[in-house]
């Protein structure tokens, strides 16, 4: 009853939302002129924030295994896809992407292209059909089209892999944005970082979540593009930024150019602080094979298609034709950041390294650099770093370091804009860490507790039971998460690509072929998916161990061996072994008919 | 041919095309990257820059929708298309 009234209403809902956030803003930014310090609005928007998803998350609460899993699949088509662009759109697109582009230019321009390029995948090969199959996790597709507990069990393995390598570099990410908004140490952070995750997702599971990614979109789109717009403005380089940075773009060659790229002597390199990096790559011209920027595209891609937490987002759709639709939208809303992810970069770069601007460093004296404000916090924070190399004095392009995710959370401070400005990016990096771990660690505990408890271990358990073993494995995959995260093995952005790699070796072709070749059968499945992912992961320990790899396939791309790996052993073992019943085949027939009900008859 | 089998065989034309589509725009241009970097394009950015930032990415979306709205026509044609949703 409340429910229905709350669905009806939701573009009031959050028009009321948006309105009152950026109510907030003005507040904070009259604080700020009245003497509120730094730290002050930082911690204000951080806490704040978190504090109205806790509120979402609570009043969503549930004790339905339908809205609990699907969110009573209800959730209209362009909030979804406000959802489902707050669960994709991690701590790696918002914080690391645009610094990965600011170092790495074309080269890691292929994430974006492999980033939005796969919803063609989803939308096409899987979505609408996953939807009418009516399945409740990603593995319960694999489970029940191929059947088989060795099926549903290897899915949930390939899942858990793929989505706990992605959670603990967004566990990460709250950890070092809480660590410098709250200024407390990045070993607690993580934690605090943890609890804010669980207080979202805890109560009411697939409902809760979805309706605070549509609130943490919010947050986060906002916090991205008015920095970018304000910038561009303050610089002089034209009002709407995307269209009007062809100037700014061909200037930062011209500046390369002038500069050079010095390469540094190993000795020298060995004195930077781990995980800060110098600009060595042309910003827009191209640099990279053709193969390696399309192998890097086409891995995040199916990866896309591979990603259960994605997936599940189209489970929550009322109909088939609206799972459609959904990925229109969610793509049109990942759209939104990621065009302008690069126009980030490119005024990132030019503040700092044009002479002729007043924020420019590269030319100054050591000393000069040393005594701006902003240079003293983030080389404290340890990603920040200068060292006069040559000798001469004055601060060279090749002298100046600085961590990746340091591009999008310092660039406000960088080029002169109110504080109030960086409190806004800190929280909006924030929501994006958290939309995303919520969506991850959603996707592992459902798959364990509904896979392998409820459809393995004990199929009559009743619901009550189900969500409580199903809320016990989201705190414990959380911590463990966590602990790993506090370790900090991998970077952001790396761990994030090798969740892709290790899905789409293990998942893609299962799913796609589960609904595209009717003569997958349930031996081949389970070839596919053991195979897919054995061979990805000694892909992965060879090339990092000091193996050559073959074909160009790197460490960032290694699910494209894995993937053709499980083709082929999936295709093979299916035509070795006998064709699937007669049921079975119905069944595929049925998913691929949009009218109707679903599958599993839900 | 039931109707089921024919509605089955247009929707897989409909599919091949838009990855047709879809595999120009995420992996064939970039085979002339280089090339294509020197020649000035939309909004004075050079052609592959402007692709991988703004260019291939807007043209996904509208391949999406464009799908969506071509495979809702398919459905309609055949009594599959579903009632009372948005």
């Amino acid at each position: 009853m409340i429910k229905g009234k709350f669905i009806d209403n939701l573009p009031k809902v959050y028009g009321i939302y948006t309105g009152g956030f950026i109510g907030f803003i003005i507040l904070m930014a009259i604080g700020e002129q009245m003497g509120m310090t730094a730290k002050a609005i930082g911690i204000a928007f951080v806490a704040f924030t978190i504090f109205i998803y806790a509120l979402i998350g609570y009043l969503s609460r549930t004790a339905q295994a339908d809205a609990y899993y699907v969110a009573g699949r209800q959730v209209p088509t362009v909030f979804n896809g406000m959802a489902t662009a707050a669960d994709w759109m991690s701590g790696a697109s918002f914080v690391a992407m645009a610094g990965g582009i600011y170092f790495k230019g074309y080269g890691y321009m292929a994430l974006l292209v492999g980033w939005t390029g796969g919803y063609i995948l989803v939308a096409t090969l899987l979505a609408p059909y996953l939807r009418k199959f009516g399945c409740y996790t990603v593995p319960d597709f694999i489970g029940t089209r191929y059947g088989g507990n060795l099926a549903r069990l290897l899915a949930v393995i390939v899942l858990t892999v793929a989505s706990f390598t992605y959670v603990t570099a967004q566990i990460n990410a709250t950890g070092t944005i809480a660590s410098v908004a709250l200024d407390i140490d990045f070993k607690y952070a993580v934690y605090v970082g943890l609890i804010s995750i669980l207080l979202c997702s805890m109560l009411g599971g697939m409902r809760a979540v979805t309706w605070t990614q549509v609130a943490q979109y919010i947050v986060l789109i906002i916090a991205y593009l008015l920095p970018i717009f304000w910038i561009s403005n303050k610089m002089g380089a034209g009002f709407f930024p995307h269209f009007m940075l062809a100037d700014e773009v061909a200037r930062i060659g011209e500046l390369e150019a002038q500069f050079g790229f010095v390469k540094n002597s190993a000795a020298d390199l060995a004195t930077v602080p781990k995980g800060l990096a110098g600009i060595t790559k042309a910003h827009s011209a191209v640099n990279a094979t053709p193969w390696a920027f399309i192998s890097l595209a086409l891995a995040m891609m199916m990866g896309t298609a591979s990603l259960p937490h994605v997936m599940m987002r189209y489970f929550t759709t009322p109909s088939v034709k609206a799972a459609r639709k959904s990925v229109g939208w969610s793509l049109f809303f990942i759209f939104l950041l990621y065009s302008s992810a690069p126009m980030l970069a490119t005024l990132s770069k030019l503040s700092l390294i044009d002479p002729t601007l007043s924020t420019g460093i590269i030319g100054k004296s050591f000393a000069e650099v040393q005594s701006i404000d902003w240079y003293q916090n983030w080389n404290q924070a340890n990603l920040m770093f200068i060292s006069d190399f040559n000798g001469n004095g004055t601060l060279e392009l090749n002298e100046f370091f600085m961590g990746g995710k340091a591009v999008v959370l310092a660039t406000p401070e960088i080029a002169g804009l109110p504080y109030v400005i960086s409190g806004l990016v800190a929280a909006g990096g924030m929501a994006a860490a958290m939309s995303t771990a919520d969506g991850l660690i959603l996707a592992i505990a459902n798959a364990i507790s509904h896979d392998i408890y409820y459809k393995m271990i004990d199929p009559r358990a009743e619901t009550a039971k189900r969500l409580l073993v199903a809320r016990i494995l989201l705190v414990v995959i959380g911590f463990a998460g966590a602990t790993i995260a506090a370790m900090k093995i991998q970077g952001i952005l790396g761990s994030v690509i090798w969740a892709f790699d290790f899905a789409m070796s293990g998942l893609f072709f299962p799913l796609v072929l589960g609904v595209w070749w009717k003569r997958a059968n349930r031996q081949g499945a389970i070839a596919g998916m053991a195979l897919g992912l054995a061979s990805s992961i000694w892909y992965l320990v060879w090339v990092r161990t000091g193996g050559s790899g073959f074909l160009g396939i790197t460490q960032l791309t290694f699910g494209i061996f894995g993937a053709a790996v499980s083709f082929v052993a999936m295709v093979v073992v299916s035509l070795m072994t006998a064709e699937p019943d007669k049921a079975t085949q119905k069944m595929v027939d049925e998913v691929r008919i949009p009218s109707g009900r679903s599958v599993t008859g839900k | 041919m039931s109707n089921a089998t024919k509605h089955w065989e247009k929707t897989r034309s409909l599919l091949f095309i838009t990855l047709a589509i879809w595999f120009v725009f995420s992996i064939g241009i970039f085979l002339f990257g280089a090339e294509m970097n020197e020649v000035t394009g939309p909004f004075g950015y050079p052609w592959t820059y402007w692709f991988t930032c703004q260019g291939s990415l807007g043209i996904f979306v509208i391949l999406i929708f464009w799908f969506a709205n071509r495979q809702e026509k398919i459905d309609e044609e055949f009594g599959f298309n579903e009632r009372g949703d948005d």
